[in-house]
């Protein structure tokens, strides 16, 4: 089979995983003899009509797998066209694009061939001959596999920039309906193992030291939201717990889309994409907001608002906290306005020293003012008490007409200003 | 009114600011000029004593940056914008950089803005194609900041393709990187860049795959890839057919999902 063909295959085979992007690298270069560099923020060199950033060359090693994850479009089961790449034709491609400046680097994923380990090594390999042999300094993740000995996973990250396992659901018992083969313990403890390798590589980072950095990126995950009836609730609480113990950097929702082939027992629709986008927002609010995942959801209310963002969302059941002044209250206080992202309570908190803070200068940084309004106060604007029983407010504040919403909270969720 | 003629660079602009701020010179009373090439107004520099020069050297860090980054901005107001902030940091206000919303200092970090962006993008979007030749291969591309950021974002191209010979002509000017060192010409037709490369092909291929028609947001892709980009990505002409067909694909997919399921 030629190149583009298993190109062609290998690539969409891929594209269900939304963990895509290439930050966290900090400056490093391949200098005279090599190739590439990696910026603390990577870099999207193209976007699909489907608003995805192409960042990486997003392919699999193989889509023959011998697992049979019910929502994957490799497993066993499905009959979808097969194909693997030499690895040396996978270094040629990404070497090849790289100088275009089509690519960041490589992501780099597969299905299970024969057993894990061999499996792994194959990827191992990959990475292997970019570093060592061509000198490449582009970013590379690598996709483990958990069942894996703790040695290859080890090595993995001796070459890659960030690593990740996918935890596919929220509990062991939509794992145990849809992916018969997956264990959460496993996955989470080789996260666990990984931690501490990143944690050990990080304290031996000492100046003198030549050792190459394990996977500097950290690691990621993802989870798909909508292919079983887990809540929001259960999917915040499972992804804060990932964030609190092997300290992931990343956690990515992926809303489950039907898929060529796919398994009896999984839904015919696709999960609306605004509830993606919903939990990307109430991720950000956990990770820069101060916000626990307990308090996004209620057990009345178990699964986001989808016409209304989180954070509004959660000032609204709780009005006795509004209206807040910003010429007063702390960093914290601030941070929970409705609108008020983190770029803009900073600027509010360096300029209140020196100025007074009213509606104009808001308008100015684009604070959204009719979410923001009827929870501030400014030396020109004092809300009327926040009436708990003034049922209308949301009905003023939600956004009219779901299009306009949906792009706003892909903004959103991108630059985590909310 | 003063006319102050400016060579249109961030050095240029500081010169000629220094000089006027020495001299005691309000923003309103000067008349910004570009003059492309011209010596800027060293002799007020020079006429201005020299413990002016010193006190006015000494300006928030924030501002330097910001400024050195605003100058590389397309709107001709800039030099007076700056002129302003300096004058204002000079005159009662020495805590003005930390006022994000005043007036002037949020133009300031608009046209930061805009500039970073710009620099984002070229890095984002730059298409090298290669050219075969006696030395070897050349990669050549063509591009179109909107703002004078070439100086700017070539250091990044000569880091990351540093083992590579490359060039990257715009309208304004061309960088060139041979290796070893990084050099500036003036502007380029576009017609003097190559028109495709093997490879793109292939690159088609992979932009084709890796897009999920079950998930249109068109809208979310053209506020992070402006149409103005589309004409210098080989990737572009593929974006309206596979718009185009995706309804259709989806629907196939679930008509065969559905189709394969037994009736409940
Ligand atoms: S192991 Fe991975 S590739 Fe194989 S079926 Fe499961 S999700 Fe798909």
């Amino acid at each position: 089979m030629e190149v583009a063909a298993k190109l062609s295959i290998l690539a969409d085979a891929a594209k269900y995983d939304a963990s895509c992007s290439s930050s966290g690298a900090k400056g490093r270069r391949g200098g005279a003899k090599g190739l590439g560099s990696t910026e603390g923020t990577g870099i999207c060199h193209s976007y699909t009509p489907d608003g995805r950033c192409v960042s990486l060359l997003k392919v699999l090693l193989t889509n023959y797998c011998i697992y049979d994850c019910q929502y994957c479009i490799n497993r066993r089961s499905s009959d979808v066209r097969r194909a693997r790449f030499k690895v040396d034709e996978l270094v040629a491609l990404v070497l090849d694009f790289y100088r275009r400046n089509y690519i960041e680097g490589l992501f780099l994923s597969s299905g299970i061939i024969r057993t894990p380990d061999y499996t792994m090594e194959q990827l191992i390999a990959v990475a292997k001959t970019l570093r060592r042999e061509h000198g490449f300094a582009g970013y590379i993740h690598l996709k483990t596999i958990p069942d894996a000995s703790p040695e290859l996973l080890d090595e993995a990250g001796r070459w890659a920039d960030r690593l990740s396992i996918n935890v596919e659901l929220p509990t062991q018992e939509n794992l145990d309906r849809l992916a018969p083969e997956k264990q959460l313990v496993q996955i989470t403890g080789a996260m666990g193992r990984m931690k501490e390798r990143i944690a050990e590589a990080k304290a031996d980072a000492a100046p003198r030291r030549t050792l190459p950095r394990f996977a500097p990126a950290g690691q990621s995950t993802q989870m798909i939201v909508g292919a079983t009836e887990a809540t929001d609730t259960t999917i915040l609480h499972t992804a804060s717990e990932l964030y609190r113990g092997p300290e992931l950097r990343r956690v990515y929702y992926s809303g489950f889309s039907p898929i060529p082939d796919a398994a009896a027992g999984l839904p015919l629709i696709a999960t609306p994409l605004v509830r993606e986008h919903r939990l990307y927002q109430a991720d950000w609010l956990m990770r820069f907001y101060g916000f626990e995942a307990r308090e996004l959801t209620t057990p009345k209310a178990p699964n986001l608002d989808l016409g209304l963002d989180p954070k509004t969302s959660w000032a609204l059941r709780n009005r006795e906290r509004f209206p807040v002044d910003l010429n007063l209250a702390d960093r914290e206080e601030l941070l929970r306005i409705p609108g008020l992202g983190t770029r803009n309570v900073k600027r509010i908190l360096a300029a209140r020293r020196w100025h007074r803070i009213r509606l104009a200068d808001l308008a100015r940084m684009r604070v959204p003012l009719k979410r923001a309004l009827p929870f501030i106060i400014t030396d020109d604007h004092r809300p009327r008490l926040l009436n708990p029983d003034a049922l209308d407010l949301r009905d003023r504040i939600a956004p009219k007409g779901s299009q306009t919403d949906l792009f706003e909270t892909a903004f959103a969720a991108l630059h985590g200003e909310l | 009114m003063r006319r102050t003629s400016i060579e249109p660079t961030f050095q240029g602009w500081r010169e000629a600011a220094r000089g006027l701020l020495a001299a005691g010179v309000e923003p309103r009373d000067v008349l910004w000029d570009e003059a492309e090439g011209e010596q800027p107004g060293l002799d007020l520099v020079d006429d201005a004593p020299a413990a002016a020069v010193q006190a006015t050297a000494r300006v928030p860090r924030a501002f330097m940056a910001l400024a050195e980054a605003a100058a590389c901005h397309s709107d001709a107001e800039r030099w007076a914008i700056l002129y302003r902030v300096l004058w204002r940091l000079k005159h009662g206000e020495p805590r003005l950089m930390e006022v994000a919303m005043d007036p002037d200092v949020h133009r300031m970090l608009a046209m930061e803005k805009a500039v970073r962006r710009d620099v984002h993008k070229t890095k984002a979007f730059v298409r090298f194609r290669a050219v075969e030749g006696e030395e070897g291969t050349h990669y050549v591309a063509w591009f179109e900041p909107e703002h004078h950021t070439l100086e700017r974002t070539a250091p990044f191209f000569a880091e990351r393709f540093a083992s590579m010979r490359w060039s990257i002509l715009t309208p304004r000017r061309c960088a060139h990187w041979d290796g070893s060192a990084l050099w500036f010409s003036e502007g380029v037709p576009r017609s003097a860049a190559p028109s495709a490369d093997a490879l793109e092909d292939l690159w088609r291929t992979y932009y084709a795959s890796i897009f999920n028609p079950a998930r249109m947001k068109p809208r979310a892709m053209k506020s992070e890839m402006p149409l103005k980009y589309w004409r210098n990505l080989p990737e572009a002409e593929l974006i309206q057919p596979l718009m185009r067909d995706a309804p259709a694909r989806v629907r196939r997919m679930i008509e065969e999902q559905s189709k394969a399921r037994p009736p409940e």
